[in-house]
């Protein structure tokens, strides 16, 4: 696999592009391929994340450049200017449960036509969407999520592609690795093959199309 | 005793040997403090870990290792990381003894709303709805009143987090639990009477003859 350089991936992602970007709380997010798409003044961007971290970190960049135009995530209770930029009508943002949200970008990825969950039952979450009973119960239909382009981080990668993870720094990374049309990986490290011994890699390299290469 | 660890230290009375917790952001997360090791619970954060430990020392901390609110923690024997598929998996598959989370209200039918304020706090759900509906047990940990105001009221005004009815709310006045009849009052804060929690609690009490005081362990 040829690596690129974050610049250089940059560049890939065109203006109003969806992105899948692993992270929590921007633990686990790809901080350099951020800091290029800021570089090249990227705009209308569509970001599907599990949150938008805080101001100065990880997606909170991507919100504070005014790079974003929409976000699927489920919490922003951390960046006061993602809540701001939403109720002034600048950023479009769907509030999407946690544990629904990774179901439906997991959906896109394996090639399923949804995910029937109970979470959200009841609540603002429901509106606008099927309930479908099944052996007695009551569930949402939720749709999947694919996207343009997946950025991932990843503690390792080998030369062919394989990815492993240090501890929270999994969270969604290997679930968006699946789902987006061109998936771009950041590792901390790239190691030779065989450093990762096959029961530890978490995405397989065949998955990932681009490797970030060190600065 | 200050109001927050009074309702932490009440809330570790919950907890029993070999649970998995998953203890929310801010009050709830004091809990720990008060669950002593040898109990062997495994507490969760959602963002992926089973057995999540103390603070770290300054200047040992793991970037890649921290809880739901991105603060730096460490990890006890036995921990296993996870990704966000398998830690909602075991939240919403019912694999989750308890779950303990902040309130903005709960209501007489035990219903809880804690995501939002339309128009003016909008955080977002993060990881609640999923947790007050798969986890087996659904502790509210809040203090009783904001602002003067009841946060125990007749009908949730805020949107709602879930369908399912909480399984008890720890305030720093009450242990109240949430039935088929309404919220039965069963423990007073040390201290504080029954007329007290009356006149400091909008919604109707069912109060049994007995209101012991808090256990606080």
């Amino acid at each position: 696999m040829k690596g690129l350089k974050a610049e250089a991936a940059a560049e890939l992602i065109p203006d109003g592009a969806s992105l899948l970007i692993g992270g929590f709380m921007a633990v686990g997010t790809p901080e350099r391929l951020i800091d290029a798409l800021i570089a090249r003044r990227a705009e209308g961007l569509t970001v599907i994340a599990n949150d938008t971290a805080m101001p100065g970190k990880g997606i909170g960049k991507l919100i504070s450049a005014g790079a974003v135009r929409r976000a699927v995530v489920s919490h922003i209770g951390l960046n006061p200017e993602t809540q701001a930029k939403m109720l002034a009508g600048e950023l479009a943002v769907e509030l999407v449960p946690q544990g629904t949200l990774v179901e439906r970008i997991r959906a896109g990825g394996v090639g399923l036509g949804g995910v029937l969950t109970p979470t959200g039952l009841g609540t603002e979450v429901e509106d606008g969407k099927p309930v479908i009973e099944v052996e007695g119960r009551r569930y949402l239909l939720e749709t999947p999520i694919r996207a343009d382009f997946a950025l991932l981080a990843a503690w390792q990668a080998d030369y062919v592609g394989n990815l492993c993870y240090s501890l929270t720094a999994h969270n969604f990374n290997p679930v968006m690795a699946l789902s987006g049309k061109t998936v771009i990986a950041e590792p901390e490290a790239i190691v030779p093959v065989g450093v990762i011994p096959p029961d530890a890699v978490k995405t397989p390299g065949v998955l990932v199309d681009h490797l970030i290469l060190r600065e | 005793m200050e109001a927050k660890e009074l309702i932490a230290r009440r809330v570790a009375q919950e907890i029993a040997p070999g649970m998995l917790v998953n203890l929310g952001i801010g009050l709830p997360s004091l809990v720990a403090n008060f669950v002593p090791a040898e109990r062997g619970v495994f507490f969760q954060a959602e963002n992926g870990v089973i057995g999540l430990g103390a603070r770290p020392p300054e200047g040992m901390q793991d970037p890649h290792l921290t809880d739901a609110g991105g603060g730096f923690v460490t990890a006890v024997p036995g921990a296993a990381s996870i990704d966000s598929a398998m830690s909602f998996g075991l939240i919403r598959g019912g694999h989750l003894d308890m779950t303990v989370l902040g309130g903005l209200e709960v209501d007489e039918a035990g219903m809880l709303a804690n995501w939002k304020v339309p128009g003016k706090m909008v955080p977002g759900m993060g990881g609640a709805m999923d947790l007050v509906t798969g986890a087996a047990r659904v502790v509210v940990a809040m203090q009783h009143s904001a602002r003067g105001g009841s946060k125990i009221v007749p009908k949730c005004s805020l949107p709602l987090t879930s369908l399912r009815r909480v399984s008890l709310v720890v305030t720093d006045l009450a242990v109240i639990e949430p039935s088929d009849a309404g919220l039965v009052l069963r423990e007073r804060a040390p201290g504080v009477s029954v007329a007290a929690i009356r006149a400091a609690t909008a919604a109707r009490l069912i109060v049994p003859e007995e209101v012991p005081e808090m256990r606080l362990g």
